[in-house]
């Protein structure tokens, strides 16, 4: 049975058991992972899983309850059914309800899409990984190289049915020079694209420089930072700010029409690369977040956008619910100018290097790591610094330093005149706990509030 | 077909295909939640998973495969997939695994559960959480927030050591937010903790919570948090509330003292330790005070389980005692690696994920005092309680959490309230400032444990008592 096929007999049994006046939805998800893992410069985890999984969301006599299931023959879809509809009748009725997405075409095919990704086997991901550790001469290394295939359908009674496929694959490594670290990391859809050993001569190249670090006091400092710390600050603008559920509730920072921005600021998210509808079979489209500084829009499902006034972006999720809808792949576009020729000495990514060069005094940052909201609407945020940090004087990187602390009003460090530049090259980040991709250019910006360093 | 027909036929595969150790777990879980807001219900959730996931050694090399097909075919062909995946492990080889014997053999498991979560009436759940959100929202709440969750998980285990384990899990848990909106920031209050409270254990759990009871005084107290004054900025006393010290235990103890972390296995990602194993039995972590146990046989807390997921059966121990480092976290292969004999902290967030270290229940045990005592003994502190962000460097050593409500003690009595109270510090030299320890403890639930990747969501469970710590960095802001 094709996927398709498996969501109409969902919505065929459905009508059967709820009446044809049941509003119903299925989505029929398959997701083939493999994640080859290193350490101490060997692979220590090597995994795979092929899972399906049917979600049903179903709204009947003006209630709605949602379901899911693995066990994907017969006896499992009937069961799915069966609980999800007798939840619904208990639930309270659910005036919010936004109805269901009417009939529309996908935006795209699936042009990109490249098999011999989707079929990789262990053996080429292991392949990447020997190249990452040979390539780090000598030093220790640490990753991951993943590839992914995932296809689904969707279909619901109002008519809409839609299916695509999608394949992916990502690296990311550190290499270790007594105890300090470097990163590289490149997310794609091929896996041919994905060079293990120039990602870890990048990193043992961090590393080599990121020793002999210095400890700098507290302070507001001026920063560029690197692609991977950007990713960072986009994922967050996006769960937090960009969040049409939290901007409906007063939870949200955005201020739509307004200058709340850097005019070099543009932040957009394109899903290139994913299954092409969202969880309520909207096509996915490209959206503008923020348009050289002026926050132009939020992300939205049905049910965020009946509650703002507003349309759905195509951003449902299995999250959105609860959590809000929130950009599939936010991306910060880049800046003019030329990117550097790539290089692995030294420690500053090309992207970086035209925006170092510009900077009197302060430091550049690598990556960031464990970001926690202190405040959620004025997006106060507090961190480290992870895998290199150096001072930069005139131009030129003078010494390494010490993993810092920081506590940080994100959108305020990207507010007008405050973005002194903006890398002229965006370089794809695999996010490391959802798997989803950031794109991001090096950031050069005028202040950075470190609270802490390595003494406290 | 069994479902330790399906287990033994796919670690029989992975044999033949010429793995020298393989074992395999089929898990069917049954998971329901439902949310509510300002008194009506917002969304219910009931999901089903079932599958098998089987690990494989060849050489020095693990292979993992996982299917959600228990047929005999499937499971088989697993088994085969999970040792060719081991055998390409080879191509990147590490030093020689071996796996500490786990005392094999048969068993069935089951929590302690007086009511079974699932059976109770979904009208009686959600009457619960929308009665919690409508009186909070009453009581002066902006938005009002309710949750509960239950997880229902039955596990085979087989391996080619001889394990043929099953066991039945039944976790639930519960909490209620009330949020106030001011000018530029959000004040929140929950009750009983950050998220809610959770355990391995029956609908009993959330009947004791008292949701509906205490919701109004959350609202109140978030409603009171946006003019309160901000918590002052430098070092003091600091008292900690039970539940915060719960999350300072998770997050500064015990990861710390995961040994795959300290191996080196987690340094990409969840980062390493600064605990060196040649230090264990001797490292001073803290302060005489300080006696932590890595505990899953607690009855009832949320990192409880009858055996791990490598079939080493639940056992207290030692991590910390009277301030001195001497016990890990360990799964078979990391205890061989460090010379160490004692395994039982692996574990896996369902069949498609490879089991790993993960904490257990490690909480502190109780100290000779009460709150009240160690308020009325500070001269001049702050009181903080509630978790609210929460942040710690890739080593476990450099941390700052924010708490939802903070008290300035003045002369030995609680005070003025004070709002988007932080603290930071350095583990080590923090817990060996802790003078004073409450004996009123709480194993408290914390459900969203992340690490490994690909990413898994751990279940722990934390014994924790308010406490006193002194010379303490407070009030850091943005």
């Amino acid at each position: 049975m094709t996927e398709l096929n498996t969501a109409s007999r969902v919505l065929d049994l459905v009508r059967a058991k709820a009446g044809a006046g049941a509003e119903a939805e299925a989505m029929v998800h398959h997701s083939a992972e493999a994640l080859t893992r290193f350490a101490n410069s060997a692979i220590h985890q090597n995994v795979a899983d092929a899972t399906t999984t049917v979600r049903l969301r179903l709204h009947v006599d003006g209630r709605t309850a949602t379901g899911s299931t693995t066990v994907t023959d017969a006896a499992g879809l009937e069961s799915l059914v069966d609980r999800t509809v007798a939840a619904a009748r208990l639930t309270p009725v659910d005036e919010a309800w936004a109805g269901l997405t009417p009939p529309m075409p996908l935006a795209a095919a699936d042009d990109d899409f490249d098999q011999a990704t989707a079929g990789a086997s262990p053996d080429e991901r292991a392949a990447r990984v020997r190249a990452f550790v040979d390539a780090a001469g000598g030093l220790e290394t640490a990753g991951y190289c993943r590839t992914f295939y995932r296809s689904g359908a969707f279909a619901n009674s109002a008519g809409q049915a839609v299916s695509g496929r999608s394949a992916g694959a990502d690296m990311d490594g550190i290499a270790r020079d007594a105890g300090v670290d470097g990163v590289a990391r490149l997310a794609g859809e091929r896996l041919a694209a994905l060079d293990g050993a120039e990602l870890g001569a990048r990193a043992a190249a961090k590393a080599r420089a990121a020793g002999a670090a210095i400890e700098l006091p507290p302070g507001r400092y001026e920063v560029v930072l690197e692609p991977d710390a950007v990713s960072d600050v986009l994922n967050v603008l996006s769960a937090y700010g960009f969040n049409g559920k939290a901007h409906a509730r007063g939870e949200s920072f955005a201020r739509l029409g307004e200058a709340q921005f850097d005019p070099a600021v543009t932040i957009v998210d394109d899903p290139v690369g994913l299954l092409p509808f969202d969880l309520e079979g909207t096509p996915l489209r490209p959206l503008t977040m923020v348009d050289a500084g002026i926050t132009a829009a939020v992300t939205h499902d049905r049910r965020s956008a009946a509650e703002a006034g507003a349309v759905t972006t195509g951003h449902s999720s299995a999250i959105a619910f609860v959590w809000g809808p929130v950009a599939h792949q936010p991306a910060l576009l880049p800046g003019p100018g030329v990117a550097s020729a790539p290089e692995s000495a030294g420690p500053t990514a090309p992207t970086a290097r035209p925006l170092v060069a510009g900077m009197r005094r302060g430091l550049l940052i690598t990556d960031f790591w464990y970001t926690r909201v202190l405040d959620q609407k004025s997006l106060v945020m507090t961190g480290l610094t992870r895998n290199g940090v150096w001072l930069v004087e005139d131009g030129e990187v003078v010494a390494a330093v010490s993993n810092m602390r920081f506590t940080q009003n994100y959108p305020q460090a990207l507010g007008p005149g405050d973005v002194l530049g903006v890398g002229a090259e965006a370089v794809p980040i695999p996010d490391r706990w959802a798997g989803h991709r950031i794109s991001a250019p090096a950031l050069h910006l005028r202040s950075w509030n470190l609270t802490g360093n390595a003494s406290g | 077909m069994t479902e330790f027909d399906a287990a033994c036929a796919a670690v029989q595969a992975a044999l033949d295909a010429g793995a020298r150790y393989a074992d395999a777990r089929v898990m069917i879980r049954r998971t329901e939640s439902m949310t509510a807001r300002d008194g009506d219900v917002e969304a219910l959730t009931s999901d089903e998973s079932a599958g098998l996931g089987v690990r494989a050694l060849v050489g020095s090399g693990w292979g993992f495969y996982a299917v959600p097909d228990l047929t005999d075919s499937a499971a088989r062909a697993a088994g085969r997939r999970a040792t060719q995946i081991a055998t390409a492990s080879s191509r990147v080889p590490g030093p020689p695994i071996d796996l500490v014997p786990t005392g094999a053999g048969e068993a069935s498991w089951a929590s302690p559960c007086e009511v079974d979560p699932l059976s109770v009436p979904l009208s009686t759940k959600g009457d619960l959480l929308v009665e919690a959100t409508r009186v909070a929202k009453d009581a002066g709440a902006d938005m009002a927030e309710g949750i509960y969750q239950v997880w229902d998980t039955r596990k085979w285990f087989a391996s080619s050591d001889g394990h043929r384990i099953d066991q039945h899990l039944r976790e639930c848990g519960a909490g209620v937010t009330a949020s106030a909106f001011g000018d530029g920031e959000i004040q929140r209050r929950s009750w009983p903790s950050h998220r809610g409270q959770y355990g391995t254990s029956g609908w009993e759990l959330v009947d004791e919570l008292a949701l509906v009871e205490n919701a109004p005084r959350m609202a109140e107290e978030a409603r009171a948090l946006l003019t309160a004054p901000l918590c002052p900025a430098g070092e003091t006393t600091l008292v900690l509330g039970g539940e915060q010290m719960a999350l300072q235990i998770h997050e500064s103890v015990g990861h710390a003292i995961e040994l795959d972390r300290i191996l080196g296995w987690e340094a990409a990602f969840a980062g390493t330790s600064w605990l060196d194993l040649d230090q264990l039995g001797t490292l001073r972590y803290g302060s005489e005070l300080m006696n932590i146990t890595i505990d899953p046989t607690i009855p009832g807390a949320l990192g409880s389980f009858g055996y791990d997921d490598e079939g080493t059966p639940a056992a207290k121990r030692d991590a910390v005692r009277d301030g001195r480092w001497v016990g890990v976290l360990a799964g078979r292969d990391s205890a061989a690696m460090a010379g160490l004999d004692y395994a039982g902290s692996v574990r896996s967030d369902g069949w498609s994920r490879l089991p790993m270290v993960r904490m257990t229940n490690v909480g502190l045990e109780p100290g000779p005092h009460t709150l009240d005592e160690i308020i009325a003994a500070t001269d001049d502190g702050v009181f903080m309680d509630i978790n609210r962000s929460w942040s710690i460097d890739d080593r476990r050593l450099n941390f700052q959490f924010g708490c939802e409500i903070g008290w300035e003690i003045k002369n030995g009595k609680r005070g003025r309230m004070l709002r988007n109270p932080t603290y930071t510090g350095i583990g080590p030299r923090f817990w060996q400032s802790m003078d004073m320890l409450s004996s009123e403890t709480v194993s408290w639930g914390t459900p969203n444990c992340g690490k490994g990747q690909p990413g898994q969501v751990g279940h722990t469970g934390h014994p924790a008592a308010p406490a006193r710590f002194t010379n303490v960095r407070v009030g850091v802001r943005g």
